[in-house]
């Protein structure tokens, strides 16, 4: 008889990650009517597994019966980096502050894709796993935050190839670039903060369903992702930076060319200011109201 | 108390009807809040009578309420009652899906559920993929199912296909491949709903032997939730009856079927109209009583299938000289038409002018006809047979149930509309040799 346990390679890395004693679970676990779960945490931490494994699992079937793949999460930046390129270099002619047209839109097509499809992605988590709500026991904060990750590895595919864009047209970052992380971690949290908020307001108004695409239709052309925010006046900038998307697009591009692109500091405190209030306020609502999805989903 | 695996107190779950307009669609729209919101502001504002915390247009439905039972390490628990009694509910406050309105559960130990099988299959997923998917969902750990592996599989059967997408198993291997997972889930505290009403008799057989394993040798807590009375007796020593969201019986699974298959149940068996000016009807005729009962006349028996029935009706003719028949239609749960029958070969008053005055017009279901589930009957009386009057649907509803004791070890779903026991003759043709030939 073959061996029946030799697992494909996508899961050996999980799986010595993973391996560890079985858990002997003699606590008592008590629900009572109207009080929150108090080790929530901890829970989590108890199903971290089903965080990876719906990760996985929503990269598996990503592309399956597709014919070019992966290819996909490289074409869509690639092309929306053309044309704004095309009309908002060539045709508008709006300064670049001495950095190739491409490069800088690219540079904002990065995190700000991340923020996109990460946002309608967890807006639509719960939904889709419909069944596994109304069926199943588990943290409900897992399922917008796989979401989350699943879109993040497209988001490290585009900076790799950021990274060839960069080599090509001869850009040098400089010691800034080691804040990069700083401005990811900033995206995921404003992607977080968003999401969190829509997955649960999905769950009970499906009007979001209608509304998230369009916030991010809209948001693409109101953050700095087809120009810099140096051409916004300069009484406008605070204001401008209330949009979450203005922090990171601006510091990655402040981290990435080597001096080229200035950060407007108040700016970016007000942006990641508001990056904290909506993400510590969408995990506020989400665990006030994840207790009863299972009853309106 | 360090014996007892879950212990329930004064649980209730209430739930909000009518929130919701028909036709819009299953769940709420932003209009709909914002559009309530105004209203009952507005409402506020022109009066300030409060009356309950009850929102207008809302109705208040409580699935269960004040239950309470405890349960021991190791015992099997049934559960049974109607549909709609609260036995899914309580599973759902009990998995942790939703929570409680009132009162406290407390549980000792890992609990897994089988609340439907095959929950978070990925049909584009090979099998081998949704193992581990469907494990960690279930809450195994990555470790605990590598070395289940094997026996998952073995269990299943379907170490051919392990690399094939699961949208092209067949039903058949799907659900036991889903059962196989949860079956070596191992929990402590083990809850199964319905999972007995798919899968092949022998697939079943294996099933509930694993159950019984679970529960006598692992000294696990096992509670099932069934319609069906004969797997309930052969599986568990203790059953609880629920009844519109209460515990009605809490004793030995003996005596919860029993008594549970005696209760008349049904209140639609029996339907009196007495007067004629408010009774059913038009101006030709008026129904006075409709009827369902065992022929043996016990009211109280329970209808199975070993029950020969009677149903009959009584009605008021209004036009002398009026020729009239009845035709009964029978529809069961899934709203198939199971017969149609009018009294072609009744010869006393077939065709005849009927006087003013009350007749009564019974048939007879005999024994081993209609499979076990829950029937609807509608009425047309029929004039000159051949025009339809008058037509009443739902005009009664019965049950008829699982006989006591069913042959064989499979306890699922019997499937077709009806259930003849028809003769079955098997005979010996030919003696000797059989070769079959292997290519």
């Amino acid at each position: 008889m073959q061996k029946l346990n030799s697992h494909p390679s996508y899961i050996a890395p999980l799986s010595m990650l993973l391996s560890q004693p079985e858990r002997v679970d003699d606590r008592e676990l008590v629900i009572e009517a109207g009080k929150t779960e108090g080790l929530y945490l901890r829970d989590l931490w108890g199903y971290r597994e089903l965080f990876y494994f719906l990760a996985w699992r929503d990269l598996l079937v990503r592309y399956k019966q597709t014919v070019i793949g992966l290819a996909w999460s490289l074409l869509r930046p690639l092309l929306t980096m053309l044309v704004f390129t095309v009309i908002f270099g060539k045709l508008a002619k709006l300064p670049s502050d001495g950095t190739p047209y491409p490069v800088l839109v690219f540079a904002a097509m990065v995190p700000w894709q991340f923020f996109a499809n990460a946002l309608t992605e967890c807006s639509n988590s719960l939904i889709t796993n419909a069944n596994l709500v109304s069926k199943i026991y588990f943290p409900r904060m897992i399922v917008p935050a796989s979401a989350v990750v699943v879109s993040f590895v497209d988001f490290v595919i585009s900076a790799v190839m950021l990274g060839g864009l960069m080599t090509w047209y001869r850009l040098q970052p400089d010691w800034r670039i080691v804040t990069l992380p700083l401005f990811t971690l900033i995206a995921f949290a404003a992607a977080m903060g968003a999401g969190l908020w829509l997955a649960a307001l999905t769950v009970k108004y499906r009007d979001f369903r209608y509304i998230v695409p369009f916030i991010v239709q809209f948001g693409l052309y109101v953050s700095p992702v087809g120009f810099t925010s140096s051409i916004v006046p300069s009484k406008w900038r605070l204001l401008y930076s209330m949009n979450p998307m203005v922090a990171v697009i601006d510091g990655f591009r402040w981290s990435l060319f080597g001096g080229k692109a200035n950060l407007y500091w108040p700016g970016f405190l007000v942006s990641s200011g508001i990056v904290f209030l909506l993400l510590a306020s969408s995990i506020w609502y989400f665990r006030r109201v994840e207790r009863t999805f299972a009853d309106v989903i | 108390m360090s014996d007892t695996a879950i212990r329930v107190d004064h649980l209730g779950k209430r739930y909000t009807l009518g929130h919701q307009q028909p036709g819009i669609g299953g769940y709420t729209t932003l209009r709909d809040v914002i559009a309530d919101g105004m209203k009952s502001a507005r409402r506020r504002l022109r009066s300030s009578r409060r009356n309950g915390s009850v929102a207008p247009g809302c109705e208040e439905f409580w699935a269960l309420k004040d239950v309470s039972f405890s349960i021991r390490k190791g015992e099997v628990v049934g559960i049974v009652g109607r549909n709609g009694a609260g036995k899914s509910t309580l599973l759902k406050l009990l998995s942790r899906i939703t929570e409680p309105t009132q009162g406290r559960i407390a549980i000792r130990g890992r609990v897994g559920s089988l609340l439907e099988v095959g929950t978070g299959f990925h049909p584009e997923l090979t099998g081998r993929e949704n193992i581990y998917l469907n494990g960690a969902i279930l809450g195994m750990l990555h470790g605990e199912i590598k070395r289940q592996f094997d026996a998952i599989v073995a269990f299943a059967q379907v170490e051919r296909f392990l690399d094939t997408p699961v949208k092209r198993y067949s039903s058949g291997m799907y659900v036991r491949l889903a059962f196989a997972v949860a079956a070596h889930l191992n929990p402590e505290i083990l809850i199964v709903d319905e999972v007995l009403a798919v899968g092949d008799a022998a697939f079943q057989k294996r099933c509930l032997g694993k159950m019984q394993d679970v529960s006598r040798q692992q000294g696990r807590t096992v509670l099932f939730v069934s319609h069906n009375m004969a797997a309930v007796s052969g599986l568990c020593q203790r059953a609880l009856w629920l009844q519109n969201g209460a515990v009605v019986q809490d004793a030995p699974t003996k005596q919860v079927v029993a008594d549970y298959l005696t209760s008349d149940l049904s209140t639609d068996r029996e339907r009196i109209w007495a007067e004629p000016d408010t009774a059913p009807g038009n101006e030709k005729v008026r129904i006075h009583r409709a009827y369902v009962r065992p022929e043996s006349g016990d009211l109280l028996e329970p209808i199975t299938l070993e029950t020969p029935v009677i149903v009959g009706f009584e009605f008021w003719n209004l036009v002398p000289d009026a020729r009239l028949s009845l035709s009964v239609l029978l529809y069961n749960q899934e709203g198939v038409t199971v017969l149609n029958t009018v009294p072609s070969r009744e010869n006393v008053w077939l065709g005849r002018p009927f006087p003013v005055g009350r007749f009564r017009s019974e048939f007879r279901v005999p024994a081993n006809l209609l499979n076990d589930g829950s029937y609807r009957v509608e009425l047309l009386v029929v004039e000159n047979l051949s025009v339809g009057i008058f037509r009443l649907e739902d005009i009664l509803c019965f049950d008829v149930r699982e006989a006591k004791e069913r042959p064989g070890a499979w306890y699922g779903k019997w499937n077709g509309a009806v259930r003849p026991d028809l003769e079955w003759r098997t005979e010996l043709v030919e003696t000797g040799q059989v070769t079959v030939v292997n290519t």
